[in-house]
């Protein structure tokens, strides 16, 4: 692969940050190093540091999200940045010239980054070839093609519990075929080197050629958890039930969620992650997401830190020296 | 007007006929291959040293965007671009706007085509109103109003009965039925093809099975109707056996495969590449050999450009919601004969494809250098090369997916009906 990387600056420095794939392990550890230093900031009486004071970062939502638009809004207001919210429902833009003439309008407000989240796979891609040279442009999530920041503070997390990542058996346990926090978390996983890496779900929703990037395919979830050190669950739509992919919530709990028996096929010490919201009864029982092994809320607290890093590291302000090359990962 | 083509070397793959000589034109038609006829006095003399003169090419497969869509290209522009690469005939789809399902949208195109007075266009009519898969059409009458075929455009049939009941209902009207195989239902709104880069670029893909099901569907209605159907643009391998197959048991059943097909396979969509989102998609790389070996061993016998030009606007979204297809019917001839640089197919066998066979498939007395035949010739450098530019292509669609590609193969004269075109 030849193509250049427009993730990066002419320097290989991070200029917009849209796939896992792409970025090598050094970049992935400076970010979580990054996230590491921010991490502290929440705690402190004034929640604030003035990396982006001055900036104005938007936050372009193309699709409804809660969790994901608060994280990000306060991890730019944690370091200063003047935030816009911007909600767009999708059949306002069907049409990709009103998709370019929404951001030309919004450049033309001198904005500095766009935080996107948009229904369509390579949306973030397309508006980042498509913005003047000064913006820089973070992937919220895009169709099923990527999440990266999701990725990122699931690997922060992980990091906090299993420092040495070259030690671990991980397993994504749900419907990979429609996530885009799967295929970066895979993206990330194989990246930073981890023992083995697996994916378990019925055949329906194992997308064709997964393999390619990565992990060993499961189709039974007792056999797949055996002696993992992480176990990440996926929510399941709810639109997925009751169709030619899934027959019902009932056999789908009895096949692939996530109980206390089935964990036990886990490490004793294994920790249960997933990106939420979560569906108690669906994929999880509640006995497993309120347990002892369940890391979920850490996860959400780690959100903010990790979108600090990556928002200073992508508007240049903090040093973020060495060479990213373009070979990451191949798949 | 007498035109005598002088210096050339011609190349025939109707009657294999390898040889320099001479080639002179009178009154629209082929008057001589070899010595001018006694007392023949050119008005014009076409210099073709160091060139090839071959038939004019016949394109099985092209979406011309008038009516209804001028915003990506008028029938001047693609004629033109058309001509300039050699190409004499063009088939054209239904999808008009409205589209070529009564002989009045059928006339319209006609007159366009007279007026612009560049290309021969040869219209394919639709075999369903509306390509909505439900009603036949009045296919008869727009077989007298010269439609050369029917076809459904790029919507496969979904529904069983209907293709049977259309392709026994072409076959009494002695019309080849064109088909677009690619089940709906498995398409499933896919986008590119299924494999680990779609999976990697989560896009919605569709599976080749998508095609291979529907061309078997076909071949088996065709052998029950006794119907003669040409598979328009197939993109896997599979089907390639299937369809050689069929024809080893005696079906009349043909095949072409679009051009950027040979060139390309699904990881040109990588990053998003919206000007590599083709209708089929583009396949494994194991597909696309295998479409070059179809040409080579006959199964397939046409090679089409798929012509599709569109606006900036329909290639500038994210990848899932721009518009499929590519502008190609310029640079036809010239990725034909890469594959004759790339030693995949002979020159004979490149030209055959693009002349005699295709011409064999409409049913038309065309593309082959033979006197008194129609004079659509095509007269091209194979050793002066061409880099391919959007910025500089005469379609008014610029969506190249072969942006700087340099090739062999550049087209110095066209002659549509003796007549030069291109120049003009």
């Amino acid at each position: 692969m030849t193509q250049t990387n427009i993730q990066l600056d002419k320097n290989g420095h991070l200029k917009h940050f849209l796939s896992i794939y792409g970025l090598d392990r050094d970049l992935l550890m400076r970010i979580l190093d990054h996230a590491r230093s921010f991490a502290g900031v929440g705690e402190r009486a004034v929640k604030k540091v003035p990396l982006l004071r001055g900036k104005t970062i938007v936050n372009l939502f193309f699709e409804p999200s809660t969790r994901t638009r608060t994280t990000f809004e306060l991890a730019a207001k944690r370091l200063s940045a003047d935030v816009l919210n911007i909600n767009i429902s999708s059949s306002a833009t069907k049409k990709g010239e009103s998709l370019l003439d929404t951001l030309q309008t919004l450049e033309a407000m001198h904005c500095d980054m766009f935080v996107v989240r948009h229904a369509k796979s390579g949306a973030a891609h397309y508006i980042a070839g498509k913005v003047a040279p000064h913006i820089s442009v973070i992937n919220g999530g895009d169709g099923r093609h990527s999440h990266p920041t999701q990725a990122m503070l699931d690997m922060f997390t992980i990091r906090q519990h299993k420092p040495d990542f070259s030690r671990l058996k991980v397993a994504i346990v749900g419907d990979i075929l429609h996530s885009r926090v799967a295929r970066s978390e895979i993206h990330a996983l194989t990246t930073l080197g981890v023992e083995e890496l697996r994916v378990i779900g019925p055949r329906t929703l194992i997308p064709t050629g997964i393999e390619a990037m990565g992990p060993r395919v499961f189709h039974n979830l007792e056999q797949g958890l055996e002696d993992v050190d992480v176990v990440i669950m996926l929510r399941l739509q709810h639109e997925r039930m009751r169709s030619a992919l899934l027959p019902s919530e009932h056999e789908y709990f009895s096949l692939y969620g996530l109980t206390p028996q089935k964990l036990a096929n886990a490490k004793p010490d294994a920790i249960v992650m997933h990106p939420g919201p979560i569906n108690r009864g669906i994929e999880i029982d509640s006995s497993v997401a309120d347990g002892k092994q369940s890391v979920i809320l850490q996860q959400v607290s780690h959100g903010i830190a990790v979108r600090m890093a990556v928002m200073a590291m992508t508007m240049g302000t903090l040093a973020d020296t060495g060479t990213a090359t373009e070979s990451g990962h191949e798949d | 007007m007498k035109i005598s083509i002088l210096n050339g070397h011609l190349l025939d793959p109707a009657s294999q006929l390898d040889k320099k000589q001479a080639l002179h034109v009178a009154d629209g038609e082929i008057a001589a291959l070899g010595r001018a006829p006694a007392g023949f006095q050119p008005d014009l003399e076409i210099d073709a040293k160091d060139c090839i003169v071959c038939p004019g090419l016949i394109d099985l497969c092209t979406h011309l965007p008038e009516p209804g869509r001028e915003h990506k290209g008028s029938m001047a522009s693609e004629t033109l671009a058309a001509v300039s690469g050699g190409v004499t005939s063009l088939c054209c789809q239904p999808d008009t706007l409205p589209i070529l399902d009564n002989p009045a949208v059928a006339e319209l195109v006609h007159q366009r085509a007279r007026q612009v007075n560049r290309a021969r266009v040869l219209p394919l009519a639709a075999l369903t109103e509306g390509l909505a898969g439900k009603t036949l059409t009045d296919m008869n009458a727009m077989k007298t109003m010269g439609c050369i075929g029917v076809s459904n455009g790029n919507r496969d049939i979904a529904n069983a009965e209907v293709l049977r009941r259309a392709l026994e209902y072409a076959a009494s009207c002695d019309m080849t039925v064109f088909l677009f195989c690619e089940d709906p239902d498995l398409k499933n709104n896919g986008v590119v093809h299924e494999g680990s880069l779609a999976t990697r670029l989560g896009l919605p893909a569709i599976p080749a099975s998508a095609e291979i099901l529907s061309v078997s569907r076909a071949l088996l209605l065709a052998e029950q109707t006794g119907a003669r159907i040409h598979i328009s643009r197939i993109s896997c391998g599979d089907s390639v056996a299937m369809i050689k197959a069929a024809q080893t048991r005696g079906l009349p059943v043909t095949a072409d495969v679009a051009i950027s097909h040979l060139h390309l396979d699904d990881t040109a969509v990588d990053e998003f590449n919206a000007l590599c989102h083709l209708a089929p998609p583009l396949r494994a790389e194991s597909d696309r050999q295998a479409l070059i070996a179809g040409l080579r061993d006959g199964s397939i016998s046409a090679i089409c450009s798929d012509h599709f030009p569109h606006d900036v606007d329909a290639k500038s979204a994210p990848f899932s919601q721009t518009e499929a297809g590519a502008s190609t019917v310029e640079h036809l001839l010239a990725l034909s004969l890469k594959l004759v640089t790339d030693k995949q197919l002979s020159s004979m066998q490149a030209l055959a494809a693009l002349s005699c066979q295709p011409a064999h498939i409409i049913g038309l007395d065309l593309g082959r250098l033979a006197p008194g035949l129609p004079a659509d010739i095509c007269i091209f450098n194979p050793r002066e090369a061409v880099t391919i530019q959007a910025a500089d292509m005469l379609s008014q669609g610029k969506n190249t997916p072969f942006e700087d590609w340099t090739i062999n193969g550049k087209v110095n004269h066209t002659l549509v009906n003796g007549r030069p075109v291109y120049p003009a």
